[in-house]
């Protein structure tokens, strides 16, 4: 019988180890697996790189696991959000490594790791000095910039609806990454907000299928990241 | 010269805003970058039907949500709470970006820093230390969208012309800006550099060139 269904947080997160690399879902809060990141936090994993659009906002979620000292370096497209202190404040002073990557680079990347694709052209960036250093081809005419495939050890998300076996379906714009963060990680831990039975979710409606989830916890109820930012809450 | 910046010049903001509006032909796919850009939306024209794309994820963006009907998993790439129209989808962000890089999007307007007569946009970088280099989808929007409008103060708030032959900034991209929707003028980007299309009310091409850091055609 297949169940990937982690009876806790901590359980979930356990074997996360020093110098992993994790992909996080969100794009800002709508998204981000804030439980299974402060999970991470408790947990106390180090010397992660973590890929994610952002870099979190105040001092929970991504930002405090990034001001709890556990990452080494970020993979994103934007670190620079209304609200994120923590990274700016340790990128000037040389605290932490940036991969900065176009935002579609990174998503098309995440996708071509998940995929065994293990690099691809793209348009993106040529002439600017995100090229720099990066192997040029011309293509019909065109200019276009080598990128790589990019993959994972863990993959954290989170989701609206899950199954047993993995299916998953999401809320709105909190899909962003997670569908294909989780094809690109060898082990993907999600919280979902409801457990519903084989068959509850619709074949046709499913988003990503079970094979790319490993584990599931149930978060019925998620914090909301801009409210606890609201509320000045920091974690731990 | 010291009247670069007196608001009486040129069009307001809204104003430019409603002048973009009227370019968006009726159908259009379009993506507005955070910021000015985001204003265009409110001035479609009658009886026009245009789908505004979002990069985090929907395509069919709505104006801003009623008091109590937020959502903050339905956000705007400003990260800005929206609403979803009828026909509206959401998809991953490697399927938005295939619609920005598959060319699949007509129209992006975008914001700019600077603009050179060849059409190179800077606008995500000053490149000084400190700055944290930010770049979101701004490289992929001008990469993959068919046509680059840019909605711009003419001049930086220091009056500083943005409009120049060479940027000094990192680019975004290369040859990429079509037109530029300014506070005194639209300008077409041509082989042959900037050329004038059509001056805010009150507005002469010698005040626009006088802003200008490049040659300035007139139309024709």
């Amino acid at each position: 019988m297949i169940n990937k269904c982690t009876a806790s947080l901590a359980e979930a997160v356990a074997d996360i180890f020093d110098g992993a690399t994790v992909m996080i879902g969100g794009f800002g809060e709508a998204g981000s697996p804030i439980e299974l990141i402060h999970a991470l936090i408790d947990q106390g994993a180090k010397d992660l790189t973590v890929v994610n659009n952002n870099t979190g906002s105040g001092h929970v979620g991504l930002a405090a696991l990034i001001a709890n000292g556990q990452v080494r370096k970020m993979i994103c497209s934007y670190p620079r959000t209304t609200g994120s202190e923590v990274f700016p404040a340790l990128y000037r002073s040389n605290r932490i490594e940036l991969e900065l990557v176009p935002q579609g680079t990174l998503a098309e990347r995440i996708r071509a790791g998940g995929a065994g694709i293990p690099a691809f052209y793209t348009a993106t960036s040529v002439n600017t000095p995100l090229a720099e250093g990066k192997e040029l081809r011309t293509i019909s005419g065109r200019e276009y910039v080598l990128e790589f495939g990019l993959q994972a050890d863990f993959a954290l998300i989170k989701c609206a609806c899950a199954d047993r076996h993995g299916n998953l379906t999401y809320n709105k714009t909190a899909r962003n990454f997670a569908p294909i963060m989780a094809m690109a990680a060898q082990t993907t831990i999600v919280q979902t907000g409801a457990l519903l039975d084989l068959g509850a979710i619709d074949a046709e409606a499913v988003v990503t299928p079970g094979i790319f989830v490993d584990r599931i916890v149930t978060v019925s109820d998620p914090a909301q990241e801009s409210k606890l930012v609201a509320e000045g809450r920091r974690y731990p | 010269m010291t009247d670069h910046n007196q608001p009486s010049l040129g069009w307001s903001r809204e104003e430019l805003a409603r002048r973009v509006a009227v370019d968006i032909p009726d159908g259009s796919y379009v993506n507005l970058g955070i910021g000015l850009p985001e204003r265009v939306a409110r001035f479609v024209p009658e009886g026009r039907e245009v789908i505004y794309h979002t990069e985090n994820g929907l395509l069919g963006m709505g104006p801003p949500p009623a008091k109590g009907q937020e959502d903050p998993e339905l956000i705007n790439a400003g990260k800005k709470m929206v609403t979803a129209i009828a026909g509206a989808s959401f998809f991953h962000q490697a399927d938005s970006f295939a619609m920005i890089r598959g060319q699949h999007i007509d129209i992006c307007v975008l914001g700019a820093m600077q603009i050179s007569e060849k059409g190179d946009l800077a606008n995500w970088s000053t490149g000084a230390p400190g700055d944290i280099p930010s770049v979101g989808g701004a490289m992929d929007l001008v990469a993959g969208v068919k046509t680059i409008y840019v909605i711009t103060q003419h001049c930086t708030k220091t009056g500083e012309p943005k409009l120049v032959e060479n940027c000094l900034y990192p680019l975004t991209g290369k040859s990429v800006v079509n037109r530029i929707y300014s506070d005194l003028a639209v300008i077409e980007v041509t082989p042959q550099g900037f050329r004038l299309v059509e001056l805010a009310p009150g507005v002469t091409i010698d005040d626009v060139r006088r802003r200008t850091a490049a040659k300035l055609l007139p139309p024709g």
